[in-house]
């Protein structure tokens, strides 16, 4: 748990703003969150006046102990426990095949999903990231090495790791679709690092990801290692309208939630 | 689009190659680019040499140097209705034809009411392809669900391609049913030169065989394709695979694109095309083709596209009546690498547990005991890799030493496996030689075991063994089980290493 006045990942605790709200859900242009996308059947207000990307089931506050990613009040910054895993995890170890009848956009499936993320990685990971018998991860930070999220275009993928309370990935490399997923539903940050962090992290670390203009950085608050971030850089436009959807209604391509 | 007459030039034309847009690499047979608009059978298209456009610049046509570029550049350009791209730009690009399945369509689905609204209608009933093939033939509820999820939403749409299966006892009582969805898209006519095919399944790739720009996505962007009819895509460099030689007797586009993953690891194609040419590409039928794009995936690869040419024209013949344009990169295009192969100094090979890219020779594997063989997928259960493996049955005439699966991707494959005669065996078919040699009877078509799938998949690996198959991937846990151990191969190494127990070479019983 993270040594913080405010263990839930809604409320800053550092935050200037005097009234709760997911504090951490606005202002990052450059951050591949689609932050107009009302994530699946989770039904949220769709009126103009609530731009934010809500995310009702793992965003507010949950009462059992569950990943704490404690968010500064420049929104840009997540802290919490980290889960390290090594080369090439690919989707069957996010989530095996036998749990892709559970459909996203379905909300109690959307959390069943979530309750099996990273379940398929082999026993010799003794700490499991979801706890048996626990339906989310204690670890909001997941930190990679190399081509994270290899293999198939299960958009299951992100979302399971998403929906049991991962926040972001920081890894060395990403697959291409499991990137590209990452974005489209906004579940988690792909943010790469140059660094091979995954040898230098052990799970159960507390850390911080701050994203950053240019970059960001990634520290070890217990070795107190700072590593430098890559920008998330690509599709630009999209990001800065919201994901793709927020992007076409801004374009005019599509008409306005209907 | 000006139905431009496209060229078939002879040997004897190659001098201007460049200005015709036609690949340089192209050695002993040129492509012969024919308009397909609605022939029909008898009707001879004479191909002519057209002069140099001068109205419209299409793409295909126009070969300056200012405006070199790739097969993929140029699909892309295309579709996104660019007169030029480089590597890097995201454009928007007009989709072709949309493919989803049980597993992503249902979520797709959701998310396509859920952004365009409840009583929105797709962007053309046409262009999407549904096509129910991973956790067919099992008792899971919510797997059954799944496909009356795309009954629902394909009869409220109207969708005018649905393979739809009710009756999971027989799937041939289903007369729609078709199986694998990256094989049915084939054969029933949806690949076609110079489009662009999405699909909610990573092996979607396999259609690049078409000379077309074939891609896997997830969920989220197949809701927004199937409400807008586009999506945004960035423009993949290109990786050029020249392929010369014969193909010797004892090897399979398998093994081909397992000596390129192995070459290049499980990364080295990340967020690039990877263009397969050369004589021995040539001399591949489609579905090798198809086999070798297949696994672009397992290099990183976003698309793998073969050059059409009369091969592919020949196979379309029946299948489509949609005219399509073929494409090609230019003698200039830029390319990121080039990698020569001479095929026919490779050997067999597999791919060890637990990643594509852990090649080895299937020589080298010979002490490596095994419990089962898998032959199947699309990667490896099209009507090519089971006469494949019916070839080392009756080279061997012995029967198999372990449980041997086989399951055709689709219905057409299930029944060639009942009706085509296998070469050189006085007129047996592939099941006779199947039955003979000891396999399980070949299965109802679909994906099978190659993910494991629901606990009661025929197949499936629920103990840990150590298996040969003619899949795709063999990250751990991908049949099933956790600790099972699985050797990639080519349906020649699997029937052989199903004779003797043990990985084996298929030299043992082809030479």
């Amino acid at each position: 748990m993270a040594a913080a006045s405010s263990p839930s990942p809604t409320f800053a605790s550092q935050s200037t703003s005097p009234s709760p709200r997911p504090a951490f859900l606005f202002n990052r242009p450059f951050l591949p969150s689609p932050s107009n996308l009302s994530f699946s059947s989770r039904s949220f207000s769709s009126s103009p006046l609530a731009p934010l990307r809500c995310f009702p089931f793992r965003r507010t506050a949950i009462t059992v102990p569950c990943a704490s990613a404690e968010v500064s009040s420049s929104a840009k910054a997540f802290r919490g426990l980290c889960y390290v895993v090594g080369d090439n995890i690919d989707t069957d170890q996010i989530i095996p095949a036998e749990h892709l009848t559970l459909v996203p956009s379905n909300p109690s499936e959307y959390a069943k999903l979530g309750s099996f993320a990273l379940c398929g990685l082999p026993s010799s990971y003794t700490t499991r990231f979801v706890s048996p018998g626990a339906t989310k991860t204690e670890y909001s930070i997941i930190i990679g090495g190399a081509n994270f999220g290899c293999g198939s275009s299960r958009e299951h993928a992100p979302v399971a790791l998403g929906a049991a309370g991962a926040v972001a990935v920081v890894a060395e490399s990403y697959a291409r679709i499991f990137f590209r997923n990452s974005v489209a539903t906004g579940e988690v940050y792909p943010i790469e690092v140059e660094d091979r962090v995954c040898q230098e992290c052990q799970t159960g670390d507390e850390v911080s990801v701050l994203l950053e203009e240019g970059g960001g950085r990634l520290i070890n608050h217990r070795t107190g290692k700072e590593w430098k971030l890559n920008p998330i850089g690509d599709a630009g436009p999209v990001i800065e309208a919201g994901g793709i959807f927020a992007y076409a209604r801004k374009t005019g391509m599509i008409p306005s939630e209907a | 689009m000006a139905a431009s007459t496209t060229i078939c030039p002879s040997t004897s034309f190659i001098a201007n190659k460049n200005e015709l847009g036609l690949s340089g690499f192209v050695t002993s047979r040129l492509p012969c680019a024919k308009r397909f608009g609605g022939v029909k059978p008898g009707r001879k298209v004479v191909a002519v040499m057209a002069p140099p456009q001068k109205a419209e610049r299409l793409p295909a046509t126009t070969g300056s140097v200012k405006n070199a570029m790739t097969m993929t550049e140029k699909i892309l350009a295309k579709a996104s209705e660019k007169p030029k791209l480089s590597p890097g730009e995201n454009v928007w690009v007009n989709v072709d034809v949309l493919m989803t399945h049980d597993v992503c369509g249902p979520g797709s689905f959701g998310i396509f009411k859920k952004e365009f609204g409840q009583n929105a209608k797709v962007w053309d009933r046409e262009k999407v392809v549904v096509i129910p093939d991973h956790y067919i033939f099992t008792t899971d509820e919510r797997a059954n669900r799944n496909v009356d999820i795309l009954r629902d939403f394909c009869k409220e749409q109207n969708i005018k391609y649905f393979y739809d299966i009710t009756d999971l006892s027989d799937f041939k009582a289903n007369p729609d049913y078709k199986g694998v969805c990256h094989i049915a898209l084939a054969q029933e006519g949806h690949c076609r030169p110079g489009e662009v095919l999405l699909g909610t399944d990573s092996h979607t790739c396999t259609a690049g065989a078409f000379g077309q720009f074939a891609t896997g996505i997830g969920n989220t962007d197949a809701g927004f394709v199937l409400g807008a009819g586009k999506l945004l895509l960035k423009v993949p460099p290109t990786l050029r695979f020249v392929l010369d030689g014969e193909m010797p007797n004892y090897l399979l586009a398998k093994d081909l694109i397992l000596q390129i993953i192995g070459e290049i690891s499980v990364a080295g194609a990340t967020y690039k095309s990877m263009e397969f040419v050369g004589s021995t590409v040539e001399s591949l039928n489609m579905e090798e083709r198809m086999t070798l794009c297949n696994m672009v995936v397992e290099a990183g690869g976003k698309n793998g596209v073969v050059p059409a040419d009369s091969t592919t024209f020949e196979y379309l013949k029946d299948k489509t009546t949609k005219p399509y344009e073929p494409l090609y990169s230019d003698g200039s295009a830029r390319f990121l690498s080039e990698y020569r192969f001479d095929i026919s100094k490779l050997e067999p090979l597999v791919a060890k547990p637990h990643s594509p890219d852990n090649r080895a020779l299937a020589r080298e594997c010979k002490d490596v005991k095994i419990d089962r063989v898998y032959i199947g997928s699309c990667t490896g259960g099209k009507a090519e890799d089971f006469l494949a493996a019916a070839k080392v049955f009756l080279a061997s005439g012995k029967k198999v030493k372990v449980p041997t699966f086989l399951v055709p991707a689709t219905r057409k494959v299930w029944l060639d496996l009942y009706t085509l005669p296998v070469p050189g065996s006085g007129g047996k078919t592939c099941s006779q030689i199947f039955e003979e040699a000891g396999c399980d009877p070949p299965a109802s078509p679909g994906c099978g075991a190659c993910l494991g799938g629901p606990k009661d998949t025929y197949a499936r690996m629920n103990e840990a063994k150590v298996c040969v198959s003619t899949t795709n991937r063999n990250f751990p846990g991908r049949m099933g089980h956790k600790e099972g151990q699985i050797y990639l191969a080519s349906p020649y190494t699997a029937a052989a290493s199903a004779l003797t127990g043990y990985v084996t070479d298929p030299r043992e019983f082809l030479q």
